[in-house]
């Protein structure tokens, strides 16, 4: 029998209404990987296993009675952005020191309904302010791959570098996720797995640490295609808490997944032929094309003329939103607090103490380009140019159904290797960003490996709440490039 | 360098983050770095154009006004580095 944590969400929920095995062994299964593995990953900030297998046990009485919700008796692994009530939530900063929310976000809370099993948290970059799961209070993610006939450890993309880990390393068979520039789909192409960056307003962003609010969007990783469509399903609902949440039907996006790509008309856009782009990335991509237009797809190149812009207007519009986000941790609501001699040196020292260098940062930035004077020439500039590039993609959607892209301009590298400087960390984000600056889905599924044995993404845009046609065409990529590679156990100790 | 050391202390002090004079010197170059970067969106003219504040058409819901969450106290305060009673407690504002 195949191990238990090999399988997939479909193939468990099978297995599990079908009597193979119960919930509690499913979750027990996970629980003792987790055990094995998180002191070489990090993976998880704070695994609950006694919250785990409760719920596996209350999922097990469910599924005896023929009951039970979609994601009954599957154990998942949860970001530590995710508010979870009376479970530490922390965003992986130290401002944030045992806060432990009265409340649950409405994308778990709709996973719980759904009967789904909680694991535990899953560590980020700070804020979810990162590419490379560095900028994390808990130390960094290793990533489970490792380049061929090497031992030196990679990063695991970020900000969602403990999810795409632990999703590849057989740590939880799902987990949660969120993307404010590519933080679901850079670490998702870097581990082989697939992460899913759902249209803006899909998922309610209630009880998430907001980053950037105008930009911020929950989704899955997963295993497979099918399996991202399973879990955006349970975690996507209108709701009335979060105004920017849209109210619209959830389809059934599991449907999509198989029904091909004959007849759609995807779009190469010329502008992500970058200047100095990888070799093997382009052979990449041309693949990509080249499955997609051996399915009956029709392949159409189309131009994206303000791409060169995207990140740079991100460097302004998310910072921003960041600064004033983050104002609220002040030492005197929650979490840490540095004492001072007066209230104003209290704050100074306690955001001194409490943030890490890459969230000072961004708040310095955000606070500067919203200084008096300066609003109208960075801000206000930036979000001109985000109707531009959202302007771009509306045409180019008049003649494509969808648009495919590499993921990122390279393999996952190595820790330390890019924090030097943090511009080119963020060039890391350049195939992504507009996605979140145009509030588009888009989805990264597992492609191929790169020269150093390590995985690359192919990334689908979709039109705004078309993530059926993502997913429809991500598994026509999955299928044609065979069975996704699983990264050898170096990890796991005898228990 | 676009931001100078005076400019950083200034921009600190308004986020409200203590800062070293070894810390203001790094800021100065790293910020400077990523305000020249970001500069290039000049090269765009966007007189004309509208800035995006909403990324689908659609009107904001309103609801009834009325109260729909509250009366939890505990809760509320629950999390707080110091509390006395309900309340939070700061230190001394005013003389």
């Amino acid at each position: 029998m195949t191990e238990l944590t090999d399988l997939t969400i479909a193939e468990a929920r099978d297995g599990l209404r079908g009597k193979s095995f119960t919930a509690r062994e499913l979750t027990q299964a996970h629980l003792d990987a987790i055990a094995a593995a998180n002191a070489a990953l990090n993976a998880y900030v704070l695994p609950t296993p006694e919250r785990a297998l409760e719920m596996a046990a209350a999922s097990d009485a469910r599924l005896g009675k023929g009951e039970g919700g979609s994601l009954e008796g599957i154990p998942l692994g949860i970001k530590d952005l995710f508010c979870t009530r009376d479970v530490r939530t922390t965003a992986c900063s130290h401002i944030l020191d045992g806060f432990t929310p009265p409340y649950e976000s409405t994308v778990t809370a709709n996973l719980w309904a759904e009967g789904a099993v909680m694991l535990g948290k899953l560590n980020n970059d700070e804020f979810a302010m990162g590419s490379s799961n560095e900028t994390s209070f808990y130390g960094p993610v290793i990533n489970p791959w490792r380049r061929s006939g090497s031992d030196a450890k990679l990063v695991p993309g970020g900000s969602s570098g403990g999810s795409s880990a632990a999703v590849a390393a057989r740590l939880c068979m799902g987990a949660t996720a969120t993307d404010t520039g590519g933080s679901i789909r850079q670490p998702a192409a870097f581990t082989g797995t697939v992460g899913v960056k759902p249209t803006y307003g899909r998922c309610s962003r209630w009880g998430i640490v907001a980053f950037a609010s105008s930009l911020d969007q929950a989704g899955p990783v997963a295993r497979t295609v099918r399996d991202a469509a399973i879990l955006l399903k349970a975690m996507a609902s209108h709701d009335p808490k979060d105004t920017t949440s849209v109210d619209v039907a959830v389809p059934d996006f599991e449907a999509a997944v198989g029904k091909g790509v004959t007849g759609l008309t995807i779009g190469i856009p010329k502008e992500y032929r970058m200047p100095g782009m990888a070799p093997e990335i382009e052979a990449l991509w041309q693949q990509g094309i080249a499955w997609l237009k051996d399915a009956g797809a029709k392949i159409k190149e189309v131009s994206l003329p303000h791409t060169k812009y995207a990140l740079p207007s991100y460097y302004i519009v998310a910072p921003a939103e960041a600064s004033s986000n983050l104002a609220r941790y002040d030492g005197v609501r929650y979490g840490l607090r540095e004492p001072g001699a007066d209230v104003l040196s209290m704050y100074e020292n306690t955001r001194e103490a409490g943030f890490g260098a890459e969230v000072k940062r961004r708040i310095l930035v955000g606070t500067y380009v919203l200084s008096a004077g300066y609003y109208d020439a960075y801000y206000l500039k930036a979000q001109k140019v985000r109707t531009l590039i959202k302007r771009d993609f509306d045409q180019a959607f008049e003649g494509v159904d969808a648009i495919l892209t590499p993921t990122t301009p390279g393999p996952a590298f190595g820790l330390g290797e890019k924090s030097g400087d943090p511009v080119e960390m963020y060039l890391n984000d350049i195939f992504t960003v507009t996605v979140n600056m145009a509030g588009l889905p888009g989805i990264s599924v597992p492609a191929g490996l790169s020269s150093e044995g390590t995985p690359l993404g192919l990334q689908l845009i979709g039109r705004a709440f078309d993530e059926e046609t993502l997913f429809s065409a991500a598994q026509v990529i999955e299928h044609a490039a065979g069975p996704s590679a699983k990264p050898a156990d170096w990890w796991s100790k005898a228990a | 360098m676009s931001v100078d050391r005076a400019t950083v202390h200034r921009i600190a002090r308004l986020a409200r983050i203590a800062i070293t004079d070894e810390e203001a010197a790094r800021l100065e170059t790293e910020l400077s770095g990523i305000l020249d970067w970001v500069a290039q969106l000049d090269e765009l003219d966007t007189s004309a154009v509208e800035p995006m504040t909403r990324v689908a058409a659609v009107t904001m819901k309103k609801r009834k006004d009325e109260v729909t969450d509250g009366f939890c106290p505990d809760d509320i305060v629950k999390n707080a580095p110091k509390v006395d009673d309900h309340y939070f407690v700061v230190p001394k504002i005013v003389e």
